[in-house]
């Protein structure tokens, strides 16, 4: 998914600090009554959408460990043998290890500066009264509606021109478009969950003689710390899958990143050639996101539906 | 203090805004000036043409073609995804064994359920159209999808799939659908939660079966999260440009059958350098997304119910 999809979507809601993802009424007690009919059919229903959506993902695991051939001659069968070096040909030869350390430091570098500097700017307008704040304010929360097409045109001349050297598939261009790209969600985010925490605490930091920017990091962001999990975990899986930026913006192999690699290869092989590689690459590419995932579950489903609940 | 408060306040404020400014609010402005001009890409070549590129695109066909696609796709997959995931969340949460003390009950194993269904939501598009460009393939023993067909005896259903003209653009609003639909369903469960249990007991002693739950209770209370994810539904079919440029035939092929707005203006710009041309596309697609945004929300408004 990507962020724009989500920012367009929060637009259109009021701001909810942090959703709750809800697990529906937990089965306690098992005295089943009646009901067992429709039971067995929801049940059915649920089963045969889920082995739709996990058999796909199955299939790219188990094909990770297939020679190519099996993967192309005969989709449905597993594995024969464990064919590992799918795994190291897809790291070196189809440089995906390149490209994941490219990833890794692309995103890297953005969620830490989408976090600090978004959450900078959301405790200033949330917080403070000035003249233009609302103006700022909606600045920012604009950008959650410009349709990301139109602005590649525009941006990659920004970057080609920009003055000194082009920002053009480099490390740091990346980073600072995704930044930016990021900021219109993260601040509308931060905004409102600074607005819902206390002053008091704020206050007597402020009398004990902590400056202003000493209550911001050392006060106000730790008790900030649920709303900075969830959009840091949006931020990093909409920056971890990106795919039109660095399409536009990053054309040198060597500075691909993860989904850019896997579509040139996909692109390239049709129907044909070393899909076991291939499928080792897609593991590779998931593997972080899956991590994420299935630590952070509940905190991820919250995260990335948050901006369309109340 | 003022003064200290004005400092901190501009300290703070001056980087995001720059950054977001240079990278997002200036290209914004660009676009409508580019548009504007025959630009090819040099520097120092942009000439004003005026409207001209507006006309073009009026008149193209190509455009059209493309447009229409988005169309269809706008019609179709926001119904299907979001039918599905109200289905699903229903199921989960309400869908269950009657207990004793519990007047609804969701489905044993609904946590399960929500990871496995959410999971294409935290994958790449890029694996997402990998795999499906993979199930589809048209050989009648190799394609997963073909062969699947063959061995439960439905061969007269298999198909070319991408390759045939008229299923290529469904083939693809399917894996539109596969892959949003766990979105909706972790959406409207969180929704059907905070829905208060006793206007469900209400309900029951009344004697409304599920059905009528369904109809009258979950979904008009549900009603803004439906709007909502309409919109955002509605937005994603719109573009569908990582889906159509890896899976389709020859970029938005067979024969111009799964073009979409985004491809072409991507093809525009950066195949064919005409930028203002482009960029004419990128304005029109603003055009096009926020009138259906507006239409949705002017149509979808229906009295709040506070609960």
């Amino acid at each position: 998914m990507t962020t724009e999809e989500i920012d367009a979507v929060a637009k259109l809601d009021t701001p909810a600090p942090r959703a709750t993802g809800a697990d529906g009424p937990a089965a306690k007690k098992r005295v089943a009554t009646e009901g067992g009919v429709l039971n067995v059919f929801s049940h059915g229903i649920l089963v045969v959408w889920a082995l739709m959506v996990g058999v796909p993902l199955l299939w790219v695991l188990w094909s990770a460990f297939k020679d190519s051939n099996g993967i192309l001659t005969d989709p449905w069968g597993l594995p024969t043998a464990l064919h590992w070096e799918n795994w190291s040909n897809a790291w070196n030869d189809a440089n995906m290890g390149q490209y994941f350390i490219n990833t890794a430091i692309v995103v890297g570098g953005s969620v830490v500066g989408t976090m600090v500097l978004g959450s900078m700017a959301a405790y200033v307008l949330a917080r403070f009264t000035f003249p233009g704040n609302r103006f700022i304010y909606y600045l920012f929360v604009a950008g959650m509606s410009f349709p990301v097409f139109m602005l590649v045109i525009p941006l990659f001349f920004v970057l080609r021109d920009f003055p000194g050297s082009t920002l053009l598939a480099t490390y740091h261009g990346l980073i600072l478009v995704y930044i930016a790209y990021s900021l219109p969600f993260t601040v509308f985010f931060m905004t409102s969950f600074f607005r819902t925490l206390p002053n008091s605490v704020a206050e007597a930091a402020m009398i004990d003689g902590a400056s202003h920017t000493r209550t911001f990091f050392q006060v106000m962001l730790p008790m900030a710390k649920p709303g900075l999990i969830s959009i840091g975990i949006f931020n990093f899986l909409g920056q971890w899958n990106q795919y039109l930026l660095p399409m536009v913006l990053n054309q040198q192999e060597e500075k691909y990143v993860l989904t850019q690699g896997l579509a040139m290869i996909a692109l390239q092989q049709g129907y044909e050639n070393d899909w076991g590689a291939l499928m080792a690459g897609m593991m590779i590419a998931m593997l972080p996101v899956l991590i994420v995932y299935a630590i952070f579950q509940r905190q991820v489903q919250a995260g990335l539906t948050a901006g369309a609940i109340k | 203090m003022q003064h200290g408060k004005y400092r901190f306040i501009v300290g703070f404020l001056a980087l995001p805004l720059i950054i977001y400014g240079v990278f997002v609010l200036s290209p914004f402005v660009q676009a409508f000036q580019i548009s504007l001009t025959d630009w090819s890409g040099l520097v120092g070549t942009a000439n004003f043409i005026g409207l001209d590129n507006f006309e073009r695109l009026w008149e193209s066909d190509d455009f059209w073609n493309a447009l229409r696609h988005n169309v269809y796709m706008l019609a179709l997959v926001p119904v299907v995804t979001l039918g599905l995931g109200l289905f699903f969340a229903f199921m989960l949460n309400v869908g269950g064994r009657r207990k004793k003390n519990e007047v609804v009950t969701g489905v044993t194993g609904s946590k399960f359920y929500k990871f496995v269904f959410f999971f294409p939501q935290v994958i790449s598009i890029t694996i997402v159209a990998v795999i499906w460009f993979n199930i589809y393939n048209p050989d009648p023993n190799d394609g997963m999808l073909n062969s699947l067909l063959g061995t439960v005896g439905l061969d007269s259903l298999q198909n070319s799939w991408l390759g045939e003209k008229s299923i290529a653009l469904w083939c693809i609003s399917a894996v539109m659908v596969w892959g949003h639909v766990g979105f909706y369903v972790v959406l409207f469960s969180a929704a059907m939660a905070s829905i208060p249990r006793d206007i469900y007991e209400a309900a029951l002693l009344d004697g409304a079966n599920r059905f009528h739950t369904f109809f009258k209770i979950t979904l008009p209370l549900l009603w803004d999260a439906v709007q909502t994810g309409w919109v955002y539904m509605g937005i994603i079919a719109l573009d569908a440009f990582a889906l159509v440029q890896i899976m389709s035939v020859n970029n938005g092929g067979p024969d111009g059958a799964t073009d979409v707005m985004p491809l072409r203006l991507y093809v525009t710009a950066f195949r064919d350098s005409q930028f203002g041309y482009a960029s004419a596309m990128g304005i029109a697609m603003l055009i096009v997304t926020m009138t259906f945004a507006l239409l949705t929300m002017r149509f979808a408004r229906r009295e709040r119910v506070e609960f």
